[in-house]
């Protein structure tokens, strides 16, 4: 007798099939959902924050560069700030009281004297001249300007002026400046382009940024060969014993170590043992390229794992030698798994924080005119992690910023390793 | 060598029926009638296999009236403690085709891989006996292995040409032998083996697209070039066109019955019309053992042994 189709139990139990197979779609489209509107959320959030950072207030004055003033000679003496003070009350018109005098001068950042000497310094021939410059703006102003903190904090009876704009007086000479149009918040060059700073309005990535690659060149180094002719031995050569087991079980346990303890193991190996220099992008690859090599190990294994046997026994088959076998044949097919592998690698290791906290990688550097791997340096988590602990208003939209840099170079690298890996893929 | 009629006793007239009983199996009809008929006096394959155990010499030792390239004796294969070669005794003729034939997992792939210790890759196998190229024991030590494979060619089931160009993938056999003294004498050996194994027309345009794009008798015929650039003496095919149509198929066996008047070739099908097209000589294996040997037409139309019958008739396999 034939089964019967079309009865209702047969009829209610595909219905069921169907319903639990939508059930199933839903369930995996909201958990796709919650992961993309958290990553929305984080990245909102930061843009919100950090979005002030990307411009930076500049006011543009007139500068009278007086050869007394200046001293060519040596422009390190010159009297910069009397220049700036000049230049701004010629703008803001004449101040009564000197103590109004003083307060207005923060208008202007403390960095800015650096900064006018270092742009005459650069260009001898303005001595003499008057100049227009913009100069940076103190972080209170440049925080006002864009909106970030107001004039008055509170509502009602408790309304108070807020402390940090100094008086009003001082915010109704800004009010002239920006009436003047003097005011502007160009792009912010000097976040990936300046030193770290103890001025917010002057603290950039940049030696961050220089620290971060350091670190990542030497742990790259490192750890992409080691970990290439590891995984070749001991997938590829070493005999299936208990030792090769022994090592293979600790592999796998390396990679899941919190980087913490890699950090403590550098401290007292490469610091203690080796006595090798404190902060320095050296010492930072090397405690990283520890925490990368098992991630590249496992991830060339089983890359070689991939590769079919019938390309090995084609190379085999025709009398190629175990090394020539594995060199001209399984490792470029290997190739795109083994990038992608080292470059996911490399992007934990840069964001890495805690290891590098250990061995002192959080130094203050505000001359990046001389970084080697010898030298103390900084890098972006690190960097991000002191801004984060600074008190002044600029630097939370700055950690924001940096954290949005750390991502981009984040997204830049993942691309990388989807690039090679489609490029590589092609060709074979 | 008289009392085994199985090489050269061939009497006109038997020669005739043993034809005429080919066309039968390869039409794959009324063949079991003509078996039957064979059948009786065929001893007990038990009994045989006992005898080959004990290494009968008038068993074990095949007429091979031709020069004999690979002479094998009493080979014994284990995979860890599993035997999957019972003592195979067998002489492999220069310039003609052996064909293994047998079930699947009769060991005759196994077999095959000895012959170029392709079994080595296999950290379990262990191989046993006497396998000799030209009188050189090639487990002695005295042949290396990445030579021996050089001198004893192979073509795998499936086509599998390196993810290079066309030309590098011939080339390279070559190259890592050092067999051309510069890039003419390269370009000359990947020509005229590309043009031996009958592909040098269809990619002469192309040689350095990859080889992986060539269609998959293409890419068969590609990966037979690059057995015959190391300038091999032995060729070895295992079941070189299974996953072939049959087109391509019948191209590769074209090619094979070119290829055999300057190689020795061994090739292991399951197809026994294709054995029985382009071998000289067949062996059929059962259990890991060597059941019976002699010439194609002999094997097919006339075997000894009731198991060789029961399998080209299609009633086991």
């Amino acid at each position: 007798m034939h089964h019967d189709w079309n009865s209702p139990q047969q009829l209610a139990r595909l219905r069921r099939r169907h319903a639990a197979n939508r059930r199933m779609k839903w369930i995996g489209l909201a958990a796709i959902g919650l992961a993309a509107g958290a990553l929305a959320l984080l990245v909102i959030s930061l843009v919100a924050t950090g979005w002030p950072a990307f411009t930076q207030t500049r006011i543009t004055l007139q500068f009278d560069l007086d050869p007394k003033l200046v001293k060519p000679d040596d422009m390190r003496k010159g009297s910069w700030r009397k220049i700036i003070k000049t230049a701004l009350l010629k703008e803001v018109g004449p101040v009564k009281s000197r103590k109004d005098r003083r307060k207005i001068l923060k208008i202007i950042s403390r960095g800015a004297a650096y900064e006018l000497r270092d742009h005459v310094m650069k260009h001898p021939d303005l001595v003499g001249r008057t100049i227009t410059y913009a100069v940076l703006a103190a972080d209170p102003f440049d925080q006002f300007y864009k909106g970030v903190i107001p004039e008055y904090i509170g509502e009602g009876e408790k309304r108070f002026f807020n402390p940090r704009l100094g008086s009003p007086v001082v915010v109704a000479a800004f009010r002239k400046l920006i009436d003047k149009g003097l005011v502007s918040a160009p792009f912010n060059w000097g976040l990936f382009f300046n030193a770290d700073s103890r001025l917010p309005e002057q603290a950039g990535l940049a030696g961050a940024i220089v620290g971060s690659f350091l670190t990542l060149l030497v742990c790259f180094l490192i750890s992409f060969p080691a970990g290439i002719a590891a995984a070749i031995y001991l997938e590829e050569f070493a005999p299936k014993n208990r030792f090769t087991d022994f090592i293979e079980v600790n592999i796998n346990n390396l990679a899941a170590v919190p980087s913490v303890v890699f950090g403590l193991l550098g401290l007292a190996l490469f610091l203690g043992w080796f006595g090798m220099p404190r902060s320095a992008p050296l010492v930072g690859g090397l405690v990283l390229s520890l925490m990368t090599l098992p991630t590249i190990i496992i991830a060339t294994r089983s890359a070689l794992k991939a590769v079919p046997p019938s390309i090995r026994e084609a190379a085999l088959g025709i009398g190629a030698s175990h090394h020539q076998m594995v060199l001209h044949h399984v490792l470029p097919v290997a190739m795109p798994g083994i990038l992608t592998g080292a470059i996911i690698g490399m992007a934990r290791a840069l964001g890495e924080t805690a290891p590098l906290l250990l061995i002192g990688m959080n130094a203050f550097i505000p001359d990046i005119s001389n970084m080697g791997i010898l030298d103390p340096a900084t890098a972006l988590p690190t960097q991000i992690y002191s801004w984060a602990d600074s008190p002044e208003r600029g630097f939370v939209s700055r950690t924001s910023a940096a954290i949005l840099v750390l991502l981009g170079f984040l997204l830049v690298m993942n691309a990388a390793a989807i690039w090679l890996r489609q490029k590589y893929s092609k060709k074979v | 060598m008289s009392t085994e009629p199985n090489a050269t006793g061939m009497k006109p007239l038997e020669a005739a029926e043993a034809e005429e009983a080919m066309r039968e199996v390869l039409a794959g009809e009324g063949v079991a009638d003509a078996a039957s008929e064979l059948a009786p006096g065929v001893p007990e394959p038990e009994t045989l296999a006992e005898g080959q155990m004990e290494g009968d010499p008038a068993v074990a030792e095949p007429a091979c009236n031709q020069d004999c390239k690979i002479i094998t004796r009493h080979v014994n294969v284990f995979y860890g403690d599993k035997q999957a070669i019972f003592d195979v005794s067998l002489d492999i003729p220069d310039r003609a085709v052996m064909a293994l034939i047998g079930p699947s997992g009769c060991g005759k792939s196994t077999f095959l891989r000895c012959l170029n210790r392709m079994n080595d890759i296999i950290d379990i196998c262990r191989v046993e006996g006497d396998i000799r190229l030209e009188g050189v024991d090639i487990y002695s030590g005295e042949i290396d292995p990445v030579l021996l494979r050089a001198r004893v060619g192979m073509v795998f089931q499936k086509p599998n040409p390196f993810p290079k160009s066309i030309y590098e993938n011939v080339a390279y056999g070559p190259r890592i032998h050092g067999l051309a003294k510069d890039r003419t004498e390269l370009d000359e050996i990947v020509e005229t083996s590309l043009r031996k194994a009958a592909l040098w027309d269809e990619v002469k345009d192309r040689l350095h697209a990859p080889g992986t794009g060539l269609s998959g008798g293409q890419q068969q015929r590609l990966c037979i070039a690059r057995a015959i650039a190391t300038r091999p003496e032995v060729i070895l095919m295992d079941e070189p066109a299974s996953a072939l149509d049959p087109i391509a198929t019948a191209r590769i066996e074209e090619l094979i019955d070119e290829l055999k008047q300057n190689y020795c070739i061994v090739i292991v099908t399951h197809s026994m019309q294709q054995a029985a097209r382009v071998s000289d000589r067949t062996a059929f294996f059962h259990l890991g053992r060597l059941v019976e040997e002699g010439p194609t037409e002999q094997v097919f139309t006339n075997p000894r042994e009731k198991r060789t019958q029961d399998y080209i008739t299609g009633r086991f396999g």
